[in-house]
């Protein structure tokens, strides 16, 4: 019941997607989500889709999967449209009482809902093909030139595969102990709000205990391994470019230029023909 | 309360790439009053198994009777099943959450609905069933030692004052002596309130001396369901499958390999001495005799 959180799940298999170097992919993804914003006419989004739908495809991962994270932002989606039909001024089509839905409410809902879509999914196919690993390892090798700024770019980095490596252990052990406790008569589900509230005492004190001991524990693991932050630290896996990722970095480029003359393009067809 | 399994399976994230079929056509009886020990290998499905029992796991397929009804039924109430099938969990420790002892026992007992009075009563009835003196109730529990917080653990499941106690590995990482202390007391509590009880192991040398039968697990599939001495008599399937008899029955085997006159169905370390003892005394009356 847990385990069904994509955002952040990796999905094992062999693609040419999943081979990129994850500084590739982070940028691919950082540029494509600045291109949604940018981005506002149809041929836009048109060209934009077809490159998801072409990168989904190369990914080899189910297309279920990155549905799967869009149901984090149903509630956020349903509240984005119903807010843009029923609040932007303009031209109206309908009428009910005092509130009207407009030409131009209709159009705002229908590309935030496309933006908000294409958004989740887009950063889906980052995580669905990644290991948190290589995420942040991508991640670290890309904001190095901000350690002449003095942040902590390793140990951020530290911290955050840290953090994704914990995720699924403790949604493991919330389950086990969840479970614990219905063994012995807890009841998570029903009751008002404050009785639910309550009902869940027996579940994170446990939890959190659990997490300080491993906290503890891993910080142990580390210090007799002699681990003392990033400074002279070399990888096991350095990350290097191979010519496919330069290919990549050309796709991207490719893909954003088609998308800032996509108006001039269509003319040109519109001409042409 | 009789406990009935009709093929049973269980598959873990079925539908997805990393399904586990964990258990395959289980079928079992689980009669009143028997102590039954569960032994597998690592990931042989034991601890799937037991969450059935008191419907934590809804089976993927099969179907689990209790007392005569089933419990994926509509109208099947779980929550009087979870108390009348005690389940302790492995590593149990990690589930105490109260301020001290006392109050962790009496939360099973609480979810009940029983009064405040009939609530203390049992906790403290079931604290000592446990082996817990006074001293500690008013304890923090995460105090105490390992195997003092695993006894408070049982305590909390024997307060819903079970039918059917079911221990997934109760002397998981105990030194032998918390091991030991442990098994007696489970014995021991087995022969005050005669209910049955069944004990998840992975070593055959813990339960061999308590209990009255033995299924083995193996890849999901009830491998062995008999009599200790029956069970232990197959040590060679056993041992194919990473478990083994238990060591004395291994030296009551060498002994009688290299041509002494001994019984080789024998799995506690008092039978092969009492054996071994009646042997010499047949040796020496020979030779009296003589
Ligand atoms: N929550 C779960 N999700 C997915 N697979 C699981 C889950 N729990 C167990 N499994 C898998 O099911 C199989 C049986 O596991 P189970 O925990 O029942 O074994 P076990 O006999 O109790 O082992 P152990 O002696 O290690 O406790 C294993 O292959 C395990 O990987
Ligand atoms: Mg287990």
């Amino acid at each position: 019941m847990l385990r069904d959180i994509t955002l952040g799940q990796y999905y094992q298999t062999d693609s040419i997607i999943h081979r990129l170097d994850p500084r590739v992919k982070l940028v691919a993804t950082i540029a494509f989500i600045l291109s949604l914003f940018i981005f506002d006419g149809v041929a836009e989004y048109v060209i934009a889709a077809l490159f998801l739908i072409i990168m989904i495809k190369l990914s080899k991962v189910p297309f279920k999967f990155m549905v799967k994270g869009m149901k984090a932002i149903v509630f956020l989606l349903a509240i984005t449209i119903v807010f843009n039909l029923l609040l932007t001024p303009g031209e109206p089509v309908f009428t009910v009482w005092k509130l009207s839905i407009t030409k131009e409410g209709i159009r705002l809902a229908a590309f935030l809902t496309i933006r908000l879509s294409f958004l989740v999914i887009g950063s889906s196919i980052m995580t669905l093909t990644t290991t948190p690993n290589q995420l942040t390892d991508g991640m670290e090798s890309l904001m190095r030139p901000l350690k002449k700024i003095k942040v902590p770019v390793h140990e951020i980095a530290m911290m955050m595969s840290i953090a994704l490596r914990f995720i699924p252990i403790l949604m493991e052990e919330t389950d086990k102990i969840m479970k614990a406790q219905m063994a012995r008569g807890a009841d998570f589900e029903s009751g008002n709000f404050i009785k639910k509230a309550k009902s869940l005492i027996p579940l994170l004190v446990p939890l959190i205990i659990s997490a300080f001991r491993r906290a503890n524990d891993l910080a142990m693991a580390m210090e007799a391994r002699c681990y003392r932050g990033g400074e002279h630290r070399t990888r096991m896996k350095p990350l290097c470019y191979k010519k496919r990722d330069f290919a990549a970095y050309a796709v991207i480029l490719l893909y954003l230029a088609a998308g800032l003359m996509a108006d001039r393009l269509v003319k040109m067809v519109v001409v042409l023909l | 309360m009789p406990i009935i399994l009709d093929k049973v399976s269980h598959i873990y994230e079925a539908d997805t790439a990393m399904a586990v079929t964990a258990l395959n056509n289980v079928s079992l009886v689980i009669p009143d009053g028997q102590f039954i020990g569960l032994i597998g290998h690592t990931g042989s499905g034991k601890s799937t198994l037991v969450q059935h029992l008191n419907g934590l796991l809804k089976a993927t397929s099969g179907s689990i009777y209790f007392n005569g009804e089933d419990i994926d039924a509509e109208d099947f109430d779980k929550k009087r099943l979870r108390s009348k099938v005690g389940l302790v969990f492995q590593y149990p420790e990690y589930q105490l959450f109260e301020a001290d002892v006392f109050s962790d026992v009496c939360f099973g007992p609480k979810n009940l609905g029983l009064t405040k009075k009939e609530v203390e009563l049992r906790a403290y009835e079931a604290l000592k069933l446990a082996g817990i003196e006074d001293e500690y109730f008013y304890q923090s529990p995460f105090d105490l030692s390992g195997g003092q917080k695993r006894r408070v653990a049982i305590a909390g499941v024997l307060a819903m004052k079970p039918d059917v106690l079911i221990l997934d590995e109760p002397t998981a990482g105990l030194d032998p002596r918390g091991r030991d202390e442990i098994l007696e007391q489970i014995s021991k509590l087995k022969k005050e309130t005669g209910i049955t009880i069944m004990l998840v192991s992975h070593s055959m040398d813990d339960i061999a001396k308590y209990v009255d039968r033995i299924i083995v697990m193996n890849k999901g599939s009830v491998m062995l369901d008999d009599k200790p001495t029956e069970v232990f008599k197959q040590y060679e399937r056993l041992e194919e499958v990473g478990l083994a008899a238990p060591q004395v029955t291994y030296i009551m085997k060498a002994l009688h390999d290299r041509g002494y006159d001994v019984r080789i169905d024998i799995n506690t370390i008092d039978e092969a001495k009492k054996e071994i003892m009646s042997y010499f005394a047949k040796l020496s009356a020979a030779k009296r005799g003589r």
